[in-house]
């Protein structure tokens, strides 16, 4: 199966992240991609920028779509990353998710969201 | 898109049903039946009880869908209508407890367990489903136990299976170094829905004995499953202590009766007994947890000869044990009791003071602090306690109960509300 981990934070974790000093952070990243490497059940990684970068695109009046600045999903928690990552069952992506927080990165929240397949449900 | 789309639940046609039902017949018709006559060892009985589980089957499953476990659904409906019939003949007694024995694909019963207990459900998810799917309730009798619609049980119950499937949960026990987190769920449930049968928290029939009697037998399924396993034993000790005095307390006209007033003749001491070797047997496997100390806890209760002759010093010490285990202020609302009969009033309504941030909602800790207050003789202080109690309390029984107290105030009377079951 499928799956789509969104590695979230709170606007604390991030702060708490960027407090820390360069070289903590680069060795932070390093080791969040050793471990990435490590699996091969991870498909594809993302690493996105920070929130205020973001740029939205709506459905706007008279069919114009309107640009806005800033994210569109509600709420303080950010997305930091997402991984791709195709495992046997949830218990095995529990595993993944449990060794990530463990970690404490400055995304230590792991969302998981299965994936539609191609085949489901054949 | 695709996703988040509903799909009803997987009704059958009748062809279909009868289809399914004729394999089912040849298949688990006999073993209920096998199983049934030997306990019962009356073949008429038995085979009364089986067709009329199988009638049940028939009627059942063209409306809620054919379960996915149909013979385990046979055998539980199969034996609940045994230890209905076994109740009204007293003769069948001792085959009761036979009854409780009663296994059948243990394998497929202990996944389908763990399946829906699994920690990526919610908890109410995880009772309800366990209710539908291994006690085999119906969407209307667990929908009568939560006192909400069957629409709304169904409802969670489409999503809960679609979750199962969608999300990858898997359909296995777990692995040995999973096995203490996922067996804490389990329990959890098991007591959950024990005591949402042993003593609801609103309605109209204080108790539901059925709902606490398929939890303890879960339990006790598990208990042979994990011999090992010391936290399961605890857990079935401790329902069993609550069962083998279930009777005393209610009186006559269903009142509830406070654990300091019941009639201790009126307990099943048996039974007791009986549970206490379970704390034995789990307590020489060298592993406590809460659950063993809860039956510690309220076997200590159990065989007191009476109130005053209860071990407090050894309660408070339990309470202390349970509390380093799990802090919870219910936990030391209840330790507070144990303290007043340890150093005083004084001091316990020190100690209860000390919850008032936490508990405010909750009608024990202002039915124990008035308690305590009229025992330091602050009368008017505990009458507004006791008012607070009875407008946050939804339970008619112990409505009645501080209602019964606020108008018949003796001058001596210190009410002491508590009754170990608060304690879980």
């Amino acid at each position: 199966m499928k799956y789509l981990l969104l590695l979230c934070g709170r606007p604390q974790d991030l702060e708490a992240w960027a407090a820390l000093p360069e070289e903590e952070r680069a060795r932070g990243r390093a080791l969040a991609t050793r471990w990435m490497d490590a699996h091969p059940q991870i498909r594809r990684t993302f690493g996105l920028q920070l929130p205020h970068t973001i740029t939205s695109v709506h459905p706007g009046p008279n069919g114009r779509p309107l640009v806005t600045d800033g994210p569109f999903l509600e709420g303080t928690e950010v997305i930091g990353g997402l991984v791709e990552i195709e495992v046997a069952d949830l218990d095995e992506v529990l595993q993944f998710a449990r060794a990530w927080v463990a970690g404490g990165p400055a995304h230590p929240v792991v969302e998981i969201w299965p994936m539609i397949e191609e085949d489901y449900g054949s | 898109m695709a996703h988040n789309q509903e799909s009803p639940p997987a009704l059958a046609t009748p062809g279909e049903v009868q289809a399914r039902l004729g394999d089912v017949f040849r298949e688990e018709a006999a073993k209920v039946l096998g199983a049934l006559l030997r306990i019962l060892g009356n073949f008429a009985v038995a085979e009364e009880i089986a067709q009329e589980a199988l009638l049940i089957a028939l009627e059942r499953w063209p409306r809620e869908g054919i379960p996915d476990y149909p013979g385990v659904w046979l055998m539980t409906i199969a034996r609940r209508l045994a230890i209905d019939q076994l109740r009204r003949d007293a003769r069948y007694r001792d085959k009761l407890a036979l009854l409780e024995q009663v296994e059948q694909v243990p394998d497929d019963r202990l996944r389908l367990m763990f399946t829906c207990c699994h920690p990526a459900l919610s908890r109410e998810t995880q009772v309800i489903l366990t209710l539908r799917t291994v006690c085999g309730l119906t969407i209307d009798q667990i929908a009568h136990a939560f006192l909400v619609s069957e629409s709304a049980i169904a409802r969670r119950l489409v999503r809960a299976r679609q979750k199962i499937v969608q999300a990858g949960i898997p359909y296995r026990v777990p692995r040995d170094e999973e096995l203490d987190e996922r067996m804490g769920e389990v329990l959890a449930v098991l007591y959950l829905m024990f005591n949402e049968g042993h003593l609801t928290s609103a309605g109209d029939a204080p108790t539901r004995r059925d709902l606490a009697e398929d939890a303890a037998w879960l339990a006790a399924f598990l208990t042979r499953l994990y011999p090992q396993e010391p936290e399961p034993l605890g857990l079935l000790a401790l329902m069993r202590l609550h069962l083998a005095r279930a009777d005393a307390r209610f009186d006559a006209s269903g009142k509830l009766v406070l654990l300091r007033d019941q009639d201790r003749s009126r307990w099943d001491h048996q039974r007791i007994r009986e549970a206490g070797k379970l704390i034995e047997q789990a307590a020489a496997l060298g592993r406590p947890g809460p659950y063993q100390v809860q039956a510690a806890l309220v076997a200590c209760h159990a065989e007191a000869e009476s109130w005053e002759a209860t071990d407090w010093p050894q309660i408070l010490a339990l309470y202390d044990l349970l509390l380093a285990m799990t802090p919870s202020p219910v936990i030391r609302l209840n330790r507070a009791v144990a303290l007043r009969y340890v150093t005083g009033p004084a001091e316990a309504l020190t100690e209860v003071e000390a919850l008032a941030r936490d508990l405010e909602g909750y009608h024990l800790f202002h039915a124990i602090r008035a308690a305590f207050l009229l025992e330091l003789g602050q009368s008017a202080q505990a009458r507004a306690a006791e008012l607070r109690a009875l407008t946050l309390t939804d339970n008619q029984a112990e409505q009645f109960l501080l209602h019964q107290r606020l108008s018949t105030r003796g001058p001596a009377g210190v009410h002491c509300p508590s009754n170990e079951q608060s304690a879980q």
